[in-house]
């Protein structure tokens, strides 16, 4: 069975599965970040601002995590997780190694649909990206699509400190502005900070990171009066549309709950920041 | 082989059909499972008109299951009525709406509504712990319970389930109480009232501060609930609370259920409900099980 998904008004279709997924490799990025590539048939379906549920082993934690999509391999064949250690499910993930299998359910969620994306709105010329801690990784694929669509991305990706992940690969795809709290590398500061630095006038905005920063983004892109598209995260339970639990609050009525409601992994998790409160 | 069960004169091709709230209308679930395939599919809770329900988070895991606080979020009967009842009549499933409300007047609207539409069977959800007016209101005091379900009665023209809480000092009074006031079956047990605590954040876990726990965990609870209700009422008993299994469906039939639900399992493994079908078939055919009726209340 194919359901729809939906985004400023668009159907688009996808078959979700629960499957099982090989572990390829796992590294260690930084303290508490791991990188770790799944081979999956699911590639095949995945795209930018997407995700997939990940299921711990243990029965006592029996929820899918949510974890964004880093990267898919060139011949969708596997999946990149760039996530960090928050609990007992992804301390499990943590000690998988090359070899060892997963269950994971995908593809979830309504991305950025970047080839759409860019025809519909070709007065997005000055792309600019986002990443905040570890809201940073699912950036990586969207700067992919980007430059693979000949849209080379400006990235800013923020820091707490010099525990830096991720950068180079970012420099593959787009130009990369660092900024960090501590000011140990690049911008002392946020990745809004870095964007006044630079000069960069964006024409565009796509954002992921803590609610605070992608608070500001709105308001960025509000004084600007340019769109910004925000990935949102929220405690889920079934990760398809099913439960309720992942809401946010949206400024219209959603088509789906009646009521000013959409669900992160259905609807979102990328939203246009101008239709959700937040 | 026979699998299939009569409860107030709808007959089910087997016994499993789908928890309340766990599993939308069915739409969701079609990618992982035939929905041709289930008993029956118990919607979500939907009211008079649309709820926005609870501020998040709603959702927390704890040791084999979980916490929610939803807060009855629904599109209300009318849009319920044009979208998701006929979505479920494409299927040949049988259709059980779970009905939820404020007050015994909402309760009475949406059933009412219900009165010529394709449902084969109504749920009353008088349990839900995370709402603050109506709902579980009705369904802690054996005399509210019994004054709401005969107020529905009187004006319901479907088969009337009520939903029990397991809140409750003894269920067999409660569920004495639905019999009496005329309930064609009882399904039990709702979620149980629970707590998480974020040591880290120092805050509730739940913006709701409590929410109904579900999932494995419960399941002792669940059974010995089941037993004693289906031992004080001739009325059927739908059983559900924690199954993940075959096997632990057929431990609800066996402690009095003559259905069962599956629900928080559905988001452990979104292919659950089919696989417990064929996991209860399997059984009968290891123990020469020709008839599921056979297995309905055996352990006494």
């Amino acid at each position: 069975m194919l359901r729809f998904g939906v985004i400023e008004g668009k159907a688009i279709m996808s078959k979700k599965a629960k499957q099982t997924a090989i572990v390829l490799s796992q590294q260690m990025l930084a303290e508490g970040i791991y990188d770790l590539w799944l081979a999956t048939e699911l590639a095949k379906e995945a795209g930018a601002g997407q995700f997939i549920g990940v299921y711990p082993k243990n029965a006592a934690t029996l929820l899918p995590r949510p974890i964004s999509i880093c990267e898919v391999n060139e011949d969708k064949t596997a999946l990149r997780l760039v996530y960090r250690v928050a609990g007992k499910g992804t301390k499990e993930f943590s000690s998988f190694e090359k070899g060892d299998t997963v269950e994971i359910l995908g593809i979830l969620g309504n991305g950025y649909r970047v080839s759409e994306l860019l025809a519909k709105n070709p007065e997005f010329t000055e792309i600019t990206l986002y990443g905040g801690g570890i809201g940073i990784p699912p950036m990586l694929q969207l700067s992919k699509e980007l430059a693979a669509a000949g849209r080379k991305p400006s990235v800013f990706i923020g820091y707490r400190d010099s525990n830096l992940f991720l950068k180079e690969d970012f420099e593959k795809y787009g130009t990369v502005y660092v900024a960090t709290e501590d000011g140990s590398v690049g911008t002392k500061g946020n990745v809004l900070t870095a964007l006044k630095e630079t000069g960069v006038q964006p024409s565009v905005m796509m954002a992921c990171g803590p609610m605070m920063m992608l608070r500001a983004i709105r308001q960025e892109a509000s004084e600007r009066a340019i769109p910004a598209y925000i990935s949102l995260e929220e405690h889920m339970a079934c990760g398809i549309g099913a439960c309720l639990g992942c809401v946010c609050r949206t400024t219209k009525k959603d088509e789906h709950s009646q009521v000013h409601n959409a669900r992160i992994c259905t609807e979102g998790p990328v939203f246009l920041a101008e239709e959700v409160e937040i | 082989m026979n699998t299939s069960v009569t409860i107030a004169g709808v007959t089910f091709k087997n016994p499993v059909m789908t928890a309340s709230g766990t599993f939308g209308s069915g739409m969701e679930y079609g990618d992982f499972v035939d929905l041709n395939r289930l008993g029956a599919v118990v919607t979500k809770g939907v009211a008079n008109v649309p709820w926005p329900g609870n501020p998040t988070p709603r959702v927390t895991e704890v040791y084999g299951g979980m916490l929610n606080a939803i807060g009855l979020q629904n599109p209300g009967i009318d849009v319920f009525l044009k979208r998701d009842i006929p979505f479920l009549q494409q299927y040949d499933t049988k259709i059980i709406v779970n009905v939820c409300g404020k007050t015994v007047e909402d309760y009475l609207e949406v059933v009412e509504k219900l009165n010529d539409s394709a449902a084969d069977m109504l749920e009353i959800n008088v349990s839900c712990p995370n709402v603050k007016e109506g709902a579980i209101a009705f369904g802690q005091k054996a005399d509210c319970l019994f004054d709401i379900t005969s107020k529905i009665k009187n004006v319901a023209r479907k088969p009337i389930i009520m939903k029990l809480s397991p809140n409750v000092t003894d269920i067999t009074e409660m569920a004495k109480a639905a019999e009496a006031a005329g309930a064609d079956a009882i399904s039990l047990i709702n979620t149980i009232t629970g707590m998480k605590i974020d040591i880290h954040k120092r805050t509730f876990a739940l913006a709701n501060r409590t929410g109904g726990m579900s999932g494995p965990a419960i399941k002792p609870v669940a059974v010995r609930m089941v037993y004693q209700a289906s031992h004080a009422v001739k009325i059927p008993v739908i059983g559900m609370g924690g199954i993940a299994t075959a096997e632990d469906a057929i431990e609800f039939l066996l402690a009095g259920a003559t259905a069962v639900s599956v629900g928080a399992v559905n988001f452990m493994n979104p292919y659950a409900t089919v696989e417990i079908i064929e996991g209860i078939e399997q059984y009968m055919t290891k123990y020469g099980v020709e008839d599921i009726q056979e297995l309905i209340g055996a352990v006494n």
